[in-house]
């Protein structure tokens, strides 16, 4: 597979940077590199697109929605030509990325000792980019198994110590990346056999990384599994460049080895996208159903183009299965294509796994804008897959903000292309994600009571809610995070924070973390809200200033917001605050919060110093507030 | 692929490589005549034109590109398949 090659091919690349870089406006020379960098590019334009945006970039960021993020990286070998790379694949998703490479070789200095530029750049995300002749192992090769075992376990506890300091004076988010095996076999396919071995050893230590970033929350990188297959085989660990000049990585890479590293950025940041939207007639089978019928499609076992698709049905399922939502688009007839659902028998996506189901002769962008808004999802969660190239043209020049990737003429590689572009990159992995598919479905079961009602208040009587508010701890943390860096709509500050930054806040005695949960007759739909309530600077001692609320949009009116109302003043009152001051704070996404607090009772107030144009600021007393109706039971013990 | 060609190409490479249409090149052309030709730029040349011309240059080879005339000579013979 070419690099990058889920991205589009432009006509003339190379042309249309050197018209963008005469742009006089730094703004605008920015906008045009957030725009080409969403097309297929070798490392030289990825480095010319880097100096494009480079003022723009420099100067005001989140005017073009770019969310800003510091990146280290603490390196053992050559990385300062990877950087353009890192921070162009940043602009194609969305993310302002300053980095900071700290002098070759001496991460335990900067992480131990003192380093003042990195604790001046203080970085929310610590890239530890270690390589194989990093600190050797030296041991005999014929030393047993327990002498190995030994000196692998001190290794990975030296790199978790190094991880602790990272996250204790920089509350960053670390990212290990796992070693590269650069160096040939010694014994061919015995070298497993021999516990000391070059290759032995390099396994151990990758295994033993693995299971120690599991427990401490670290993030990890493995360049070797994501860049096997695809761009030049000798792009990593590729001995004449490590001889030359250090680099792991070389500079043909830069490109998949920056959008590796801005992915995981994305995904700490809860920058990734939520749903597959997919089509039908060769995407999900090969043929036409409308025309060939359902007994005509290929589909399924004892061909090959059938197995294919079949694959490709399979691979989608079990995206749903961690957590991605499945939408189908679908220019068909509705029955028709709901009776292939229904009827063929090879299908391994079920009716019930879609959570919006479009197949009609509209067009597919209005069909796409409909099922965002069914989801309660932005444009910029879908994934769009489509084999037609016309429809995947129209649909990026239509709605930029969903993702079209290229595809490949052969069914049997889409599964592979899909993985490749990395959309649904994650920094967790969580029970509600493997949920969230039945959570769909029961929002559909909820709907169908619903339409059948004309009493809102019985209704939602009739669903026997329980909301369960816990102060956020381990168990809550990576969902809670989560959710605070991706709820873009009903969140009322869209402030965003890594785990470590969250795990502080929660172990913070004066403030409150809050994580609620809501369950009901048909089902858990998991952890759905979270307030964060600290004091503040502006604000007097006894009060608590609201720094997030947000919630899944999953859930919405269905009175949650006064009974989450209710339980935070409970809260608030016996840590003795009498003023909850909340902040609504606009983006082009939360509107639908606008009234979020007079519509609870708070009552407006002067502006609060230092904060962004638009802020509006409510209070809310938490003694004597006369307390909101609402049909749900509360668990807060 | 004779010299005159390797120079328009490799004048193509630089350009891309140092984001600058204004280059020219001459065999007697080095890092002091381009800003911006430091060590890390100079990898980025050597596989740019490798990526190129479709070579792969030797490691003993990368100690002798003083200049813009080491490098069309080296691409010109590595072309010939020597």
């Amino acid at each position: 597979m070419e690099q990058l090659a889920w991205l589009p091919v432009h006509d003339d690349l190379g042309a249309a940077l050197s018209i963008a870089r005469r742009i006089a406006d730094p703004g605008e020379r920015l906008a045009r590199a957030m725009h080409l960098a969403g097309f297929r590019r070798d490392f030289t334009a990825t480095g010319r697109l880097d100096r494009l945006a480079e003022a723009g970039l420099a100067a005001t960021p989140a005017q073009l929605g770019l969310v800003p993020l510091r990146l280290a990286i603490l390196a053992s070998h050559t990385v300062d030509h990877l950087v353009p790379g890192i921070r162009v694949a940043g602009l194609h998703r969305g993310l302002a990325l300053s980095v900071h490479v700290a002098p070759y070789g001496s991460y335990r200095q900067s992480l131990l000792g003192d380093d003042p530029a990195l604790a001046a750049f203080a970085p929310q995300l610590i890239l530890l980019a270690l390589d194989a002749q990093d600190s050797p192992l030296d041991l005999p090769l014929d030393s047993p198994e327990s002498a190995v075992e030994e000196a692998v376990a001190a290794r990975i506890a030296e790199l978790r110590h190094l991880w602790r300091r990272a996250k204790e004076r920089f509350n960053a988010q670390v990212v290990q990346q796992l070693l590269v095996p650069a160096s040939p076999p010694l014994f061919g396919s015995y070298e497993a056999m021999v516990p000391a071995a070059p290759r032995s050893l390099l396994d151990r230590l990758n295994a033993g990384l693995r299971a120690a970033a599991r427990e401490d929350g670290v993030l990890l990188l493995d360049l070797a599994a994501q860049m096997a297959g695809q761009g030049p085989a000798d792009g990593l660990a590729d001995p004449v460049r490590w001889h030359q000049a250090k680099q792991l990585v070389s500079p043909t890479m830069a490109p998949l080895h920056g959008d590796l590293v801005a992915r995981i950025a994305g995904a700490v940041l809860g920058r990734t996208r939520k749903c597959l939207v997919l089509d039908l007639d060769n995407t999900l089978w090969g043929g036409v159903i409308g025309d060939d019928g359902i007994e005509g499609i290929k589909l399924g076992q004892g061909n090959p183009t059938g197995e294919a698709f079949l694959a490709v049905q399979r691979y989608a399922a079990q995206l749903g299965r961690r957590g991605i939502i499945l939408a189908v688009c679908s220019k068909n007839d509705s029955a028709v294509a709901e009776a292939a659902f229904a009827n063929h028998p090879e299908m391994a996506l079920k009716r019930g796994d879609i959570a919006a189901f479009l197949a009609n002769w509209n067009d597919k962008a209005g069909n796409l804008r409909q099922i965002a808004k069914q989801l309660n999802i932005g444009l910029d969660a879908l994934v769009f897959v489509d084999d037609n190239p016309a429809e995947r043209d129209i649909i990026r020049r239509e709605l930029p903000d969903v993702a079209v990737p290229e595809l490949p003429d052969d069914a049997a590689l889409y599964p592979a292309w899909l993985a490749a572009a990395g959309y649904f990159e994650t920094a967790g992995f969580t029970a509600d994600d493997a949920a969230r598919g039945r959570s769909y479905a029961a929002n559909a079961a909820r709907q169908a009571v619903l339409d059948q009602t004309t009493d809102l208040e019985g209704y939602l009587r009739s669903l026997e809610m329980v909301l369960t508010a816990r102060p956020i701890g381990p168990a809550e943390l990576p969902r809670a995070t989560q959710l605070v860096n991706k709820t873009n709509q009903f969140n009322l500050t869209t402030r965003r924070y890594t785990e470590a930054e969250m795990q502080a806040l929660a172990a913070d005695p004066d403030s409150l973390a809050l994580s609620l949960r809501l369950a009901d007759r048909f089902g858990d739909n998991g952890l759905i809200s979270v307030v964060l309530a600290r004091p503040d600077a502006a604000l007097r001692p006894g009060e608590w200033l609201i720094d997030t609320w947000l919630m899944s949009c999953r859930v919405l009116g269905r009175k949650v917001e006064e009974a989450t109302l209710q339980v935070l003043s409970d809260y608030a009152r016996r840590q003795g605050i009498t003023a909850l001051i909340g902040e609504y704070r606009p983006t082009a996404r939360n509107g639908m919060v606008a009234e979020h607090y007079p519509r609870l009772g708070f009552a407006p107030m002067a502006p609060l110093p230092d904060r962004p144009d638009g802020t509006l600021v409510w209070r809310y007393e938490t003694r004597g507030s006369r307390p909101f109706a609402h049909p749900i039971a509360l668990d807060t013990t | 692929m004779n010299d005159k060609e390797i120079y328009a190409a490799l004048t193509q490479v630089f350009r891309d490589v140092f984001d600058d249409d204004d280059i020219t090149l001459t065999p007697t052309t080095t890092a002091d005549d381009i800003p911006g030709w430091d060590s890390q730029a100079h990898v980025n040349l050597v596989v740019a034109a490798e990526t190129r011309f479709g070579i792969r240059f030797r490691t003993a080879e990368l100690e002798s590109l003083h200049n813009v005339g080491d490098f069309v000579q080296l691409i010109a013979t590595r072309r010939k398949g020597a």
